[in-house]
């Protein structure tokens, strides 16, 4: 681990400020950053630690949504009264994630900046774009079996880790953030972004700005949402192919579909076009084939992943069907039903 | 705001440069590097030698303590962050004389081999109970699923677990 300057902000002003210094970075939780240290991947020269902040409340809103501070334990929003009635995607994906040590440290803000488990970006030995610009992507024509299906670029295959952020992404949740110039909301769609040419940069976010939260809207879909994850062990291992799905019925037709994928893209995968192919539809295997067929239209496999874009179609078939018989799956019992 | 500069003159400094932290249940005041983890802390500067580094990445679950009564992985976490906080290892559970529930459960169901992840095990164990939120023995398994034994001990690490949802035995 490099040597670094550390520094406990009493106030947001004190961090905002201590993130003014180059290569300062923040401390939550630590369970990602620390890791990346001890790799000598994340090389911080000032580390800006935030846990004596006020951010670590679960608020209702008044208009029926929901509060996360970004200091949350991920396990306490998992298990929190108002999570289960108000998002309780998120609080199944967060289980579906990690272990209950790691998820006791882990925060809300620390998830959804976590950085990819890509092999070729933890070893510093190795060229990555992401960690080192423009030294290459060994990944594209390596062992690439995690690897992305959606939305990757030539100069980077990665995909981003978070089960949690897939949650997020299905439900239009907004993170507030603030930095030296006063508060902004992002909303999460555009807070991951693609790799393109600029694979080093995962967020919106700036260098300087802090996670105070994140808020969900109010929770429609009752016991109609799912989050399956498929991966290499049943437990304690990061998904090839995650699916949130929520669906909202009126009769035995759709009204409303929400479709988020882990494990393919750089970043939570949605896609508006195949949620709209939906609406108006009956709750239907071919109708929701057809929608999976849509999100996997642009799918290009890669030498040791293209079994993911069949079993991507699969699993949000299954998702749908979960999601509109309102039985969600169980993150123990791991039998997909 | 309070720093600790590592190379400079210590007149900012966090506090006194100084980390409070109460580990079983004594209070120990330290001057660490900020780049010093729990776990290293642990072995390093206290000699509590129970606490094994396995991974040292937070996969494998053998540097599992309980800082305020919740289970976390040491070797993940700066000491300097958890100025103030409370630290059980498996040398505050209990004593060879005079062993905690959940360590008696494990010499009683034989659960271990070599024993080289036992203390994150118990001291995981012991986390789990506290939470609550394990009613059977296959949500034993996915809430310990944290813990790897490399012994493949599982079926009778989680009978110990199991014995001890039920209220306590006679002893």
């Amino acid at each position: 681990m490099n040597r670094f300057d550390y520094v406990r902000a009493s106030s947001i002003d004190d961090a905002i400020r201590a993130l003014q210094r180059p290569g300062a970075k923040v401390l939550a939780g630590g369970t990602n950053l620390v890791d990346l240290m001890k790799y000598d991947v994340a090389k911080p020269s000032c580390v800006v630690d935030i846990n004596r902040l006020p951010l670590g409340r679960i608020e209702a809103l008044d208009d029926g949504g929901l509060r996360l501070g970004a200091l949350v334990p991920n396990a306490d929003a998992a298990y929190h009264d108002l999570v289960l009635q108000r998002a309780p995607l998120v609080a199944s994906a967060i289980l579906a994630g990690a272990s209950p040590q790691l998820r006791n440290a882990a925060t809300t803000g620390g998830n959804l900046l976590q950085r990819t488990r890509c092999f070729y970006f933890y070893d510093p030995d190795m060229p990555c774009n992401k960690r080192d610009p423009g030294s290459g992507c060994p990944a594209i024509g390596g062992v690439n079996r995690m690897h992305a299906i959606l939305g990757a670029s030539g100069a980077c295959v990665a995909v981003h880790p978070s089960d949690m952020c897939v949650a997020l992404a299905a439900l239009d949740a907004r993170i507030n953030v603030i930095g030296p110039t006063g508060g902004r909301v992002i909303p999460m769609r555009e807070f991951h972004r693609l790799p393109g040419t600029q694979p080093e940069i995962d967020t919106t976010l700036a260098a300087d700005e802090v996670i105070m939260s994140v808020e969900f809207p109010p929770w429609n879909f009752g016991s109609h949402y799912t989050y399956i994850k498929v991966r290499d062990r049943l437990s304690y291992a990061f998904a090839l192919v995650s699916v949130a799905a929520t669906v909202r019925l009126e009769g035995d037709r759709i009204a409303e579909a929400r479709l988020a994928m882990g494990g393919v893209a750089h970043k939570p995968w949605r896609d508006l076009e195949a949620e709209r192919s939906l609406i108006g539809k009956r709750a239907t295997p071919e109708a929701f084939e057809s929608a999976a067929e849509m999100v996997l239209a642009s799918a290009v496999g890669l030498t040791h992943n293209s079994f993911k874009i069949d079993l991507a179609r699969r699993v949000i078939v299954r998702a749908l069907e979960q999601a509109s018989a309102g039985t969600p799956q169980s993150q123990t019992d791991k039998r997909i039903g | 705001m309070n720093e600790v500069r590592p190379s400079e003159p210590t007149v900012d400094l966090l506090t006194d440069g100084n980390v409070r932290l109460t580990v079983n249940n004594r209070e120990h005041v330290l001057n660490v590097d900020p780049w010093m983890t729990l776990l290293d802390v642990l072995r390093e500067r206290l000699g509590l030698i129970g606490t094994k580094k396995g991974c040292d990445h937070g996969q494998c679950g053998a540097c599992t303590v309980l800082i305020d009564g919740r289970r976390v992985n040491s070797c993940l976490i700066l000491a300097i962050a958890r100025d103030g906080g409370s630290v059980t290892t498996i040398e505050g559970l209990g004593s060879p004389d005079n062993m905690h529930p959940m360590q008696r459960a494990f010499v009683d169901c034989d659960a271990l081999q070599c024993g080289y992840c036992t203390p994150g095990q118990i001291c995981s164990a012991v986390g789990l109970l506290a939470e609550g939120n394990a009613t059977t023995r296959d949500e034993i398994r996915e809430l310990m699923s944290g813990n790897l034994c490399r012994c493949g001990a599982y079926t009778n690490i989680t009978d110990a677990i199991e014995s001890q949802l039920l209220p306590p035995p006679e002893r």
